[in-house]
């Protein structure tokens, strides 16, 4: 197992160079000059154009460009972004924020999700579970956005019973309604994940036979049918993290929150190559622990699973 | 103020958005006294560059820059220029100009201002090492051409002398009658001497000598918020009537929307496109305010396509200008929140006309139109080509551009479209390398209240944001004549006989002018705009 660990990290740093390489030749690949944009449709001095680019490398070709990112990497200074502001302090304020959402996002989907997805396949076809299965492809059925924009106005404006947006610190409490927003979604599959893997394990042979040992009901379901039907629940949340945190743009820009999406989506529009690359990385590595974690789960829930 | 980049995306947020004819102004707060420690608290952007006057060239640094500086002259609520830390500006010529300023000014770290505040502070933001944004705002002192070429170690420009403390002289390359009218700007605005220590750093902590400052160190913190408290030595006119200024930075306009709806936000300056119908019922009365301001939006011919040359080029651009809908699309498409353009500036500008003779070109006609464009084409069959507007997608210029060019195909019968971009910085690099293949979209917010502003910089010869390459040596002509009048109302006088020779060759085809919509929360009242459709943030008050 420590090998198997010991391995996977191993495999992380190809991973990186490649999505690094990748993210910095799509950036640089992008039609528009961003020093140009400065400018606005302002008159552009060409010195001082000249000079802005020497100060971004933008003037030198794209290999050397990477290359040059790529050596100030290893001396941990990520460079600047178009406002003169470190990188790297950019970073240590957007990610905590959006891991503070993401966390909170997963937890109402699992916990959430669990529940209501238990219940359901255990009264397969009772009220309940039809109501449920309606309600899970509604939500699944409706954009984010709008979504995000009716609990903003209903929740925040109308009851008022929380900010309409987050901006400032963004602490836990802040989060939790752009959190039950960003896990909706995932909400309504974690529910119909979990309540289909209970309804198929409910029929298995170890169930039956847990059944005949005269086991309680309750030591059957949650030792028996809720543990092997968790296999697939844990892959989809472990996966769905690094989605959370990368796909949260619609839903930071709706409340305001800023964190890494909302970051992203500025630099892109402005074409600032270092600091999409060095957000995408921490993005790219977030997914593989995460992963990383899902399999090594795996193994916990299901004993028959060996790492070698 | 000139604002380039995001006054382009105010200006889709505007153009998708404006409701109501242009003119009038909505339900302006005229309360009492209020309450003067009330902070409040207005929406912004996170600014794109560090503090610095010179090197602040959009909406979310600039207001703040403009609060935390006070320059040589300010402009009042009309745009009539105020003396601030000027007791004079006098000239005789027209280009040797002697400023004095007021004497026991300082900055907030208790540094005077004098006469080097402001040279050093003009200097340093001309000259090419410092790459300075808003360099060009300096290209009419003499000297300026050689601080400013590439690799140029010079720093000092020759047209600025320090007499003494409080005296200096500014000469300019040329005689410019209005020079003194652009300096209520904030990149001419002083620097204190700390400032070039370490120039970085400054602009994160800014010290000034405006109306407001800082709140305290690490006031500015980025992405959230940046919290101003009133300058309590300032002695100028636009004292401050609240306790402070919080901007909070927001993405978009919508999430600010749904806090200024929750009493979370206290001004809002920018009604988003989505809630451009009902904002009115939702703020109700004395909540909100519409008013135009000085900015346009306009269509670019290039001068340098073969096909729009010549008389038979002359004659398609009057046909395509005529065959524009203004009424019907500034009321359909913007809800009547555009008022439609009679010429090239802006109403609210001092020597605004709105029958200059020749506007009639301006207007509304399809036979005309048809009978224009049948006539160039005897000269110079136009075929099967298409007529292409281009311009960024995003920021609402999609829906009118496509207004327009539906009503160029049902007027004239030919084949039009709308060539949409991913991003600005995508269709501005085409642009400055003169690239484009049809016309484009363009559109102008004044940086100081005067009609040369809207036509010396865009359609003079050679002129830094002429994208269209028009040159007229009649119209530069009488260009340098305005500069040269002995009075702002002469010169506006001939301003507008320059703008008879853009009505004849239509360089760019005028459309409307921009109008600003302002909501505010049940807390705050006194809320006005200016002629620059910004704002006026010290005269708020809490309730």
């Amino acid at each position: 197992m420590t090998w198997y660990i010991i391995r996977r990290f191993l495999q992380m740093i190809p991973v990186f160079f490649g999505a690094t390489f990748l993210v910095y030749f799509l950036v640089f690949s992008l039609p528009g000059d961003p020093i140009q944009a400065l400018f606005g449709d302002r008159p552009v001095n060409e010195a001082v154009a000249a000079q802005l680019r020497e100060q971004y490398n933008l003037d030198e070709p794209f290999l050397v460009q990477y290359f040059l990112y790529l050596k100030n990497l290893v001396t941990f200074n990520l460079g600047n972004d178009f406002s003169g502001r470190p990188v790297a302090e950019v970073l240590v304020q957007i990610f905590p924020v959006t891991i503070r959402l993401a966390i909170l996002a997963l937890i109402f989907e699992a916990v959430f999700g669990i529940i209501f997805g238990v219940v359901a396949g255990l009264r397969k076809g009772k009220l309940f579970d039809g109501t449920v299965l309606v309600a899970s492809l509604i939500v699944i059925a409706i954009p984010i956005f709008v979504l995000g924009f009716v609990m903003q106005f209903v929740v925040g404006v109308k009851l008022g019973w929380a900010k309409p947006t987050v901006g400032g610190d963004a602490g836990w409490l802040d989060l939790i309604l752009p959190a039950i927003v960003l896990g909706l979604v995932s909400f309504a599959y974690v529910l119909r994940l979990t309540r289909t893997s209970i309804i198929e394990n409910m029929h298995a042979d170890y169930v039956r036979t847990a059944t005949a040992k005269g086991l309680s009901r309750q030591r059957v379901v949650v030792v028996h049918i809720l543990r092997n039907s968790m296999i697939p629940v844990v892959t989809f949340l472990g996966a769905d993290l690094g989605a959370l945190m990368g796909g949260a743009i619609v839903t930071e820009g709706i409340f305001n929150v800023p964190g890494v999406g909302q970051r992203l989506y500025q630099s892109v529009l402005r074409g600032e190559g270092p600091t999409i690359v060095s957000i995408v990385s921490v993005l790219v590595m977030v997914y593989i622990l995460a992963n990383l974690l899902v399999d090594v789960l795996y193994a916990w829930l299901d004993p028959r699973i060996r790492y070698a | 103020m000139r604002f380039a980049r995001t006054s382009k995306l105010i200006g889709l947020a505007a153009a998708a958005v404006l409701a109501l004819s242009a003119c009038g102004g909505g339900g302006g707060t005229e309360g009492g006294e209020g309450n003067a420690a009330a902070v409040i608290t207005a929406n912004s952007t996170e600014p794109q560059n560090p503090l610095i006057p010179t090197n602040t060239n959009e909406v979310g640094g600039g207001r703040v820059v403009d609060l935390l500086f006070e320059g040589l002259i300010s402009y009042d609520a009309e745009g009539k220029p105020v003396n601030e830390m000027a007791e004079s500006i006098e000239t005789e010529d027209s280009q040797n100009y002697t400023i004095k300023l007021k004497a026991d000014q300082t900055f907030t770290n208790g540094e005077p201002v004098t006469a080097n505040s402001f040279v050093d502070a003009w200097n340093y933001g001309a000259a090419a090492e410092n790459a300075q944004l808003g360099q060009y705002f300096f290209e009419s002192i003499a000297g300026y051409d050689e601080v400013s070429a590439e690799g140029s170690t010079k720093n000092e420009m020759s047209g600025l002398k320090v007499v003494d403390d409080l005296t200096f002289t500014a000469e300019l390359a040329q005689p410019e009658s209005d020079w003194p009218l652009r300096l209520g700007y904030t990149a001419f605005s002083p620097l204190p001497e700390v400032a070039f220590e370490d120039m970085e750093a400054f602009g994160n902590n800014p010290v000034g000598n405006g109306p407001y400052m800082l709140a305290d160190e690490g006031a500015w913190q980025h992405d959230i918020q940046i919290a101003l408290t009133p300058n309590p030595d300032y002695q100028g006119t636009r004292t401050p009537k609240n306790g402070g200024i919080t901007f909070k930075f927001y993405s978009g306009f919508e999430a600010a929307y749904q806090d200024l709806l929750a009493n979370n936000l206290d001004l809002l300056d920018t009604i988003p496109p989505s809630s451009l119908a009902n904002f009115k019922t939702d703020l109700g009365e004395g909540r909100w305010l519409e008013k135009a301001y000085a900015g346009n939006q306009t269509i670019t011919i290039p001068q340098y396509l073969d096909e729009w040359t010549g008389e038979a080029g002359e004659l398609r651009r009057k046909a395509i200008s005529m065959a524009i809908n203004r009424d019907e699309i500034t009321e359909v498409i913007f809800s009547g929140g555009r008022q439609p353009a009679t010429e090239f500036t802006a109403p609210v500008l001092d020597g605004y006309d709105e029958s200059i003779p020749g506007s009639e070109v301006l207007e509304y006609n399809p036979e005309e139109a048809k009978k224009l464009w049948a006539q160039a084409d005897e000269i110079d069959p136009w075929g099967d080509r298409t007529f292409t507007i281009a311009s960024n997608a995003d920021g609402g210029h999609k829906e009118w551009i496509e207004a327009v060019v539906n009503g160029l195909k049902n007027d004239l019968g030919i084949d039009a479209q709308f060539e949409p971009y991913a991003t600005f910085a995508e269709v501005r690099t085409k642009i400055t390398a003169k690239d484009m293949t049809g016309a484009f979209r363009t559109g102008w917010q004044a940086d100081y209240p005067s009609l040369y502003n809207f036509l010396g910089p865009l359609f003079g010869t050679g002129a830094g944001s002429n994208d269209g390459e028009y040159s007229s040596e009649a119209f530069d002509k009488k260009l340098n004549e305005g500069l040269n009048a002995e009075t702002p109302e002469e010169g506006n006088a001939i301003f507008n006989e320059a703008q008879e020779i853009l009505l004849q060759d239509l360089p760019a085809i005028p459309l409307w002018y921009q109008v600003r919509q302002v909501g505010w929360s049940e807390n705050v009242e006194n809320v006005d705009t200016a002629w620059n459709g910004v704002p006026i943030y010290h005269n708020i008050t809490g309730k």
